[in-house]
């Protein structure tokens, strides 16, 4: 590099680099925040059903279903998505209920399987719930079509 | 090696390949249930072998991360370490953390670990990559806060060099981000917006500092180049970085529920975290050619090479290939997601480690500069193998995802995603060989710590 570049103006660009985009992102963080209520559906949190929700959540986290689905495009790829599962069943809670509590222990031979979780009706409940939730965020129009 | 204490790195070198060596058999595993549905079902559930597969790859750069500051940092500060008994006992803590939580995932149901780990006192568990258990979480904390202590008080007492610097600069912010981790929100939105605050801030803000720090390490010592323009390139590649990758982010913001701006930020700000990679490779290169000596260690030269050229493929041209909002609108969490992700931890994280102790591990067993020649041809061996076989398993997923994309997501008749998946089994079928190719470079690459080894030392 040039010698009129020096040392101390790399090192000056980066800590005011960094320092400036990183305002910029408590900024721009703060601004989302705001804007969150109109679209992240938390009015259902706070429903008849939030605390439903709420257990759906957890019952998804500690059962570590993002280890095989996507949810809203994150997670693993190697089985349906769920961001919007509760659409492509129909806005059915009883057909996620159902396929869920029909899980074969053993798994379907050459398939790949969902194993059998064993969840009370309540439990399950819950989970339904929280996924009717999940498909009423509003995504910016993902995912491009039904199927996820 | 010039100060004893540096040899601690050993322990953390050695452990990290261990952990590699598990990660890459779990990744055949996983590559096999995806062809082979039922694959060890219900024993080993593809959610239990991807934890084993993401969390030791983590845990294992971070330990070698930490064996590359335990190494360098008491090297430039021209001291030995603070305290090399802290080091040694946190490594054991490290490795137990880490060694039971595996075993925990492999075991028992998750529902099982979380319950008996008291995860409903502090819920944290069941997010893709920060899986582990809370105490685990605490575990690493009181880790890397103990690290930090040590290698603070090195860098205090000893020279200052910019490469400490920024080395002590990233560590801090991978502790600051992983603090994240913790905070696990009942709305998803809010819980997806600050989860990428720990994963992204990592891979693409704070870790590319202790990337940078630990290149400009080795490419001092392997070529000889002047500290003050190593330095120079140092800072202005990791501006670069944190410039472009801090509102880059918003790459992630596109479809979670996060207002329609981001698709604009996050577009333009990701579209330029490229160039900083790009400058890591005309870095590396150009201080090779103006080296000012031939250092005898050929094979960390050629890994130092291969980080740059391989961190900007996977990061920068992989990364780019899908972070326009129009083009992720498509892509977002397909095959496409899983080839950048390969290829751009293999090429910056995976690497630069392999750099480091392909420098260090020969000093610290006592050589003067470098294997025998018979070892590092084994080594470059190691390297070919396992980097042309990433390139071949980021290529496969790329066309079952261009595929996948097609298939599922464009087009009159969109199919289902368990359809279009048995569609494109075949590309998943010749990931796996490149898989099993990769592991054999692995086997390789461990077998070069031992063969060869009574012969004499390379030389100039
Ligand atoms: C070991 C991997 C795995 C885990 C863990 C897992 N699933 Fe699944 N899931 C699958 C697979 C594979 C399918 C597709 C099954 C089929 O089509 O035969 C599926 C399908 C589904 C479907 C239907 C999707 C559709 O579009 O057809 C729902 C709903 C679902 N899973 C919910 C869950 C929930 C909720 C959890 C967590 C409690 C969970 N899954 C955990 C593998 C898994
Ligand atoms: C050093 C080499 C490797 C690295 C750095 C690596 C890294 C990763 C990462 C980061 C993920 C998470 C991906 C994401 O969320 O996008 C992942 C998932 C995965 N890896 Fe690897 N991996 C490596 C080698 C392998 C090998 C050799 C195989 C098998 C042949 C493999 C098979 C898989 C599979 C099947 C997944 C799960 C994808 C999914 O979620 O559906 N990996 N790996
Ligand atoms: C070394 C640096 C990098 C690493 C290790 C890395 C790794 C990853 C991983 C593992 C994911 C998947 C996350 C998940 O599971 O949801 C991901 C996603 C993504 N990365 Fe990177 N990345 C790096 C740099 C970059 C760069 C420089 C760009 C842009 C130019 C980029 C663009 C993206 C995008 C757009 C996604 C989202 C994919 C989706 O929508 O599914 N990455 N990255």
């Amino acid at each position: 590099m040039a010698q009129t570049f020096t040392k101390t103006m790399a090192r000056n660009i980066f800590y005011g680099g960094t320092a400036f985009f990183f305002l910029l992102l408590i900024a721009l963080t703060f601004d989302t925040l705001g804007t969150l209520p109109e679209r992240d559906n938390r009015a259902a949190l706070d429903s008849p059903v939030g605390s439903q929700i709420k257990r759906g959540k957890y019952l998804f986290e500690t059962n570590d279903c993002i280890g095989c689905h996507t949810l809203l495009g994150e997670g693993a790829y190697f089985a349906p998505e769920l961001g919007n599962v509760y659409v492509r069943f129909g806005n059915s809670k009883d057909a996620i209920i159902g396929f869920i509590k029909s899980r074969p222990a053993n798994g379907i031979p050459g398939r790949r399987s969902m194993p059998q979780f064993g969840f009370s009706d309540e439990d399950l409940d819950a989970l339904a719930e929280f996924l009717k939730y999940v498909s009423e965020i509003n995504t910016a129009g993902w995912p491009p079509n039904i199927q996820g | 090696m010039k100060y004893q204490s540096q040899g601690v790195a050993k322990l953390y070198f050695i452990a990290a390949i261990a952990l590699f060596v598990t990660q890459i058999l779990f990744g055949l595993i996983m590559g096999l249930q995806y062809v082979i549905g039922d694959f060890l079902f219900p024993t080993i559930p593809f959610n239990a072998a991807r934890m084993v597969h993401t969390n030791t790859l983590i845990v294992w750069l971070i330990m070698a991360f930490m064996g590359a500051a335990y190494y360098l940092i008491p090297e430039e500060a021209e001291t030995e370490l603070h305290s090399p008994l802290l080091a040694t006992i946190m490594f054991w803590v490290f490795l137990a953390a880490a060694g039971l939580t595996v075993v925990g995932y492999l075991v028992v149901p998750y529902a099982t670990l979380a319950a008996v780990t008291g995860n409903e006192y502090f819920p944290t568990m069941g997010r893709e990559f920060l899986e582990q258990p809370t105490i685990t979480k605490i575990g690493i904390v009181i880790v890397v806060l103990a690290f930090l202590f040590n290698i603070g008080m090195t860098i205090l007492k000893g020279r200052k060099t910019v490469i400490n610097l920024i080395m002590l600069i990233g560590m801090v912010g991978l502790a600051v981000f992983f603090l994240f981790a913790f905070y696990v929100p009942d709305n998803l939105v809010l819980d997806k917006f600050f989860w990428w605050w720990t994963v992204h801030m990592w891979v693409e803000g704070v870790w590319e500092l202790i990337l940078g720090s630990i290149l400009a390490f080795v490419l001092i010592k392997v070529t000889g180049v002047d500290r003050e323009v190593i330095e120079k390139w140092l800072y202005i590649i990791i501006a670069m970085s944190l410039i472009t990758g801090i509102i880059g982010m918003g790459h992630h913001y596109f479809w979670i529920g996060t207002p329609e701006y981001w698709q604009w930020w996050g577009s333009v700000f990701s579209a330029l975290e490229p160039i900083p990679f790009f400058m890591m490779t005309v870095f590396a290169f150009n201080m090779v050619n103006q080296r000012r000596r031939n250092h005898p260690n050929k094979v960390a030269t050629l890994w130092a090479l291969g980080t740059a050229v391989m961190a900007f493929l996977g990061a920068g041209v992989w990364g780019f290939l899908h972070t326009l909002a129009p083009v992720n609108f498509y892509t977002h969490g397909s095959q496409i997601t899983a080839a950048h992700g390969h290829m751009a931890f293999y090429g910056a994280y995976v690497m630069i480690n392999l750099t480091i102790i392909s420098y260090a591990m020969p000093l610290i067993r006592g050589r003067n500069a470098a294997n025998p020649p018979k070892a590092q041809m084994l080594e470059m061996w190691a390297f070919w193998l396992m980097t042309v076989s990433m390139v071949f398993i980021t290529l496969f997923l790329t066309g079952a995802g261009i595929l996948q994309v097609y298939m599922q997501r464009m087009g009159e008749n969109p199919e289902s995603f368990m359809a279009v998946q048995d569609n494109i089994s075949l590309f998943y079928w010749l990931r796996e060989g490149a898989g099993l190719v990769f592991f054999i470079g692995l086997i390789v690459y461990v077998a070069s710590f031992f063969v060869g080894h009574d012969e004499p030392e390379a030389a100039e």
